[in-house]
């Protein structure tokens, strides 16, 4: 393979690569994609994959929001296997303090021109009966959706390919100074190499503040009807989003199936095995809201690794420690939503085009020093 | 004489010796159990709660593995939901 073949090589064959790829072929980049040391599709496939704009920060809302807006447009190119749905988040309030977030919430969607809708303690009961009756109502965001991702990520990668993308059959054993190297051997040069590998990221470029925030799911079997929407606490906000302590929040997403796919935990820890004691956390909550789940039966549970960075926000764009590579993970839980964003803000970067949304809160140069490994 | 309980199956009124699973009622008054995703008849493979081919709704309770409970008077039990 000599040296200019491609603009661009892409490492990484999760959602994020893979939308990467199709945007970056799209707009006219001729690109390689490159699956990472064998990982595979990683937290695309161990995740939920919930659409959802969320407002942890301001950066962060854009880039959901950008890229929500992106999911819903490419929404019709999917194949049912993609299992698309448009049913909503329900953030819903256990208490005071929650219900002024719904308040708060829906006046800053509202000014984003996002339209949510504020329900009453009965609205909400009849919206979602397997809900406990106690609550204080729930923020309804219509223009949240569920996927299946890894057939998104698929569809994404096909579409790169439609494009001109060679898709490479190999694993990248190491990436840097314009260079690719696969574990047989190939070398492939370019001067522009993405690193989108999420949580296995940082072992391809070593100093990335990029930390393995292990999270469980369970799901059920069939059972039709009982949920409508995805359902978030929204005492997430005040549990699962601290940074450094193990937590776990009720967030339950239905299925085409009809099963419900039930969460969920973070920990800081690299060990894929299930962790029964927080598990058992996870489900005891998920049961607090819904009493109905007690008797639900479980079919599966497992785990799954997201890439966290300090300050939530993934890491979009060129990385100061080497002029050919260029970070596109981080996305700890955003990952299916941001993929998207990520894509078109990266190649828009490299085409020297603007974007709806700027690219500056996501620079990996914004966590200052590099720490060179 | 075996004593005997009365229940419903897919809306059928049969009487079974009591003692029975439910998993057994459904074998003598049914062809089936539950369909697969893909709409193929499933029964009971193993008999001792392993398999869950043999799930059904009992008494408004969707997807219990019927092998693991017993017939009782009343019962209302529906394979196909």
């Amino acid at each position: 393979m000599t040296a200019g073949t491609y603009d661009c090589i892409v490492v990484g064959t999760g959602i994020v690569g893979a939308a990467c790829a199709a945007s970056f072929a799209k707009d006219g980049i001729r690109v390689a994609l490159i699956d990472c040391l064998g990982a595979g599709l990683l937290a695309t496939a161990a995740g939920m994959g919930h659409i959802v704009v969320m407002d942890d920060s301001p950066a962060q809302f854009l880039l959901t929001r950008y890229s929500q807006k992106l999911w819903l447009s490419l929404a019709d190119n999917l194949p049912p296997t993609a299992e698309f749905r448009n049913c909503g988040t329900l953030w819903v309030a256990a208490d005071n303090e929650e219900r002024s977030e719904i308040e708060r919430k829906h006046a800053l969607y509202k000014d984003h021109d996002v339209p949510t809708r504020i329900l009453s303690r009965s609205e909400l009961a009849v919206l979602e009966p397997e809900l406990r009756p106690e609550l204080e109502g729930a923020l309804l965001v219509q223009s949240d959706a569920v996927l299946y991702a890894p057939i998104a990520a698929q569809c994404l990668t096909q579409a790169a390919v439609a494009k001109g993308a060679h898709i490479f059959d190999g694993e990248v054993i190491s990436i840097g100074q314009g260079t690719v190297t696969l574990r047989d051997g190939r070398i492939i040069q370019s001067q522009r190499i993405v690193n989108a590998a999420g949580e296995r990221s940082p072992e391809l470029t070593p100093g990335i503040p990029v930390k393995k925030r292990k999270g469980h799911l369970a799901i059920t079997d069939r059972y039709p009807g009982f949920l409508n929407h995805q359902i978030v606490e929204l005492g997430y906000l005040k549990s699962a989003h601290s940074v450094s302590l193990d937590s776990v929040a009720f967030n339950v997403q239905p299925r085409l199936t009809g099963q419900v796919l039930i969460g969920s935990s973070r920990q800081f820890d690299t060990t894929s095995e299930v962790d029964h004691a927080i598990l058992g956390r996870m489900l005891a909550r998920a049961v607090e809201y819904m009493p109905g789940l007690a008797s639900c039966s479980i079919i599966r549970t497992w785990t799954g690794h997201r890439a966290a960075t300090p300050d939530k926000l993934p890491l979009i764009g060129p990385w100061p420690g080497d002029e050919t590579i260029f970070l596109a993970t981080g996305h700890e839980g955003l990952g299916i939503t941001t993929s998207l964003g990520t894509a078109e803000l990266l190649s828009a970067y490299f085409n020297g085009h603007t974007t709806e949304i700027p690219i500056e809160p996501y620079l990996p140069a914004r966590l200052g020093e590099v720490v060179h490994a | 004489m075996p004593n005997l309980v009365k229940m419903t199956i897919d809306g059928a009124e049969v009487n079974v010796q009591a003692g029975a699973t439910v998993a057994a009622a459904i074998l003598i008054t049914r062809s089936g159990f539950r369909r697969s995703v893909q709409g193929e008849l499933r029964g009971p493979v193993c008999g001792m709660g392993i398999c869950f081919e043999c799930r059904a709704t009992v008494d408004g309770q969707p997807q219990l593995r019927t092998c693991q409970r017993l017939c009782e008077n009343g019962m209302v039990v529906n394979t196909d939901e």
